[in-house]
C-alpha cells in the first residue's frame, strides 16, 4: 500500500514540469524573451482588451508577440517596437497613454481634483474660523439666558 | 443655488458614464484614417501566379474587406456583400486573413464570391500592418490610395447605407 502511495506521488511529481511548461517561453534567447515580457506587460491585447499582450492567449496576441520578437531580434529597441505598434493600432495599444493634448485632462485630472478639493477645504476652514470670531453682545447673551430659564 | 452644486456635478458624472456605457469598446479609432494604405503584395486565392497589391487599384475608390472562412460574422455579412457585388458601387477586395485550413477557395466556389480579388494573407502579417484586431473589418480607400474610413464588425444594409454610401459619394466613387 505504501509502495503504491509513493508511486502515485512520483507520478504527480513527474507531471509537474509538464504543467509548468505552459508558462515557459521560447527559450532561444533569454534576454529577448525578458524584454518581450517586460514590454508586453504594458501593451494591451486588442482582442481581450483588459488583458495585457503578455498574458493573453488570443491568437492575435500570439502573432503580435511573434512580431515583436522578430523585430527585437532584428535589433530594434523598445521605443521602435512601440512605435511600430502605435502606428498600426494607435495609442489604444498602450496601457500607459502618452502625455499629449488629448490626454492632458486624463493625466492632470487628479491634480485638478486635488486643487478643487483643496480650495473647497480652504474655504470651509476659513468660514469656520470667522464664525468663531463673531462676537456675542450683551443683548444676545441676555436673550439666550432668558430662553434657558423658560425651560 | 450653492447647495445644487453637488447634484449638478453628480449629474455631469452620470452623463459621462452613461455615454461611456453605450460606446462600443471594439470601435478602436484607426490611426490610418487620412494616411496611405500600407503597401503589400500577396498571392491571390485560387491562382498560383497572380498577385494583388493595393497599387493595382490606383485611381479607383475601393473597399478592402478583411474576412476569413472561419469567421462567423463574416458569413453573416456575406449575403450583403453579394448584393453589393451585383449592384457594383465599388470593387470589393477580400483579404483572406489567416486561413490556416485553406478553406477560402472552396467556400467562395460554393457560396459565391463578392470579391474582385482575394489576396491570401496566410501569416496575418498584412492584417497586422492594417491594424486588424478581428474579422470582419472593412476599409474604404480612395483614388489616391489613402484610407478614408474603417468599419469594425459585419456590414449590414443599414451600416452600408448610413456609413459607407455617404463616404463613397464624398470620394466620388
Amino acid at each position: 500500500m505504501k509502495k503504491l502511495f509513493f508511486a502515485a506521488l512520483a507520478v504527480c511529481a513527474l507531471s509537474l514540469p509538464a504543467l509548468a511548461g505552459e508558462a515557459t517561453l521560447n527559450a532561444e534567447d533569454p534576454v529577448i524573451e525578458q524584454r518581450l515580457t517586460n514590454l508586453a506587460e504594458d501593451l494591451r491585447c486588442l482582442v481581450c482588451q483588459n488583458e495585457s499582450l503578455a498574458g493573453s492567449h488570443a491568437e492575435l496576441a500570439e502573432d503580435l508577440r511573434r512580431e515583436i520578437r522578430t523585430q527585437m531580434k532584428a535589433g530594434k529597441d523598445d521605443k521602435q517596437v512601440i512605435e511600430y505598434l502605435t502606428e498600426r493600432y494607435g495609442d489604444f495599444v498602450l496601457y500607459r497613454p502618452p502625455f499629449k493634448p488629448v490626454t492632458y485632462l486624463l493625466w492632470l485630472g487628479p491634480l485638478l481634483f486635488l486643487l478643487v478639493g483643496g480650495a473647497v477645504w480652504f474655504q470651509t476652514m476659513k468660514r469656520r474660523r470667522t464664525m468663531q470670531d463673531t462676537p456675542v453682545d450683551e443683548k444676545q447673551l441676555a436673550a439666550a439666558a432668558k430662553l434657558l430659564d423658560e425651560k | 443655488m450653492k447647495r445644487w452644486i453637488p447634484l449638478i456635478v453628480f449629474a455631469v458624472l452620470v452623463g459621462f458614464f452613461a455615454k461611456g456605457l453605450f460606446l462600443n469598446p471594439r470601435e478602436v479609432p484607426s490611426p490610418f484614417i487620412g494616411k496611405a494604405a500600407p503597401a503589400f503584395t500577396l498571392p491571390v486565392v485560387g491562382s498560383a501566379e497572380k498577385t494583388f497589391s493595393p497599387a493595382d487599384m490606383q485611381g479607383k475608390v475601393w473597399v478592402l474587406n478583411v474576412w476569413a472562412p472561419w469567421c462567423v460574422s463574416c458569413r453573416q455579412e456575406h449575403p450583403v456583400l453579394m448584393g453589393l457585388a451585383q449592384s457594383q458601387p465599388v470593387p470589393i477586395v477580400g483579404l483572406n486573413w489567416k486561413d490556416k485550413d485553406r478553406e477560402a477557395e472552396a467556400l467562395l466556389a460554393q457560396a459565391g464570391s463578392p470579391y474582385a480579388f482575394v489576396p491570401d494573407d496566410l501569416s496575418g502579417k498584412v492584417g497586422i500592418d492594417y491594424g486588424v484586431t478581428g474579422t470582419p473589418e472593412t476599409y474604404v480607400i480612395d483614388k489616391a490610395g489613402i484610407v478614408r474610413m474603417k468599419h469594425i464588425g459585419p456590414i449590414d444594409p443599414d451600416v452600408w447605407k448610413e456609413k459607407f454610401e455617404p463616404k463613397l459619394k464624398e470620394l466620388g466613387a
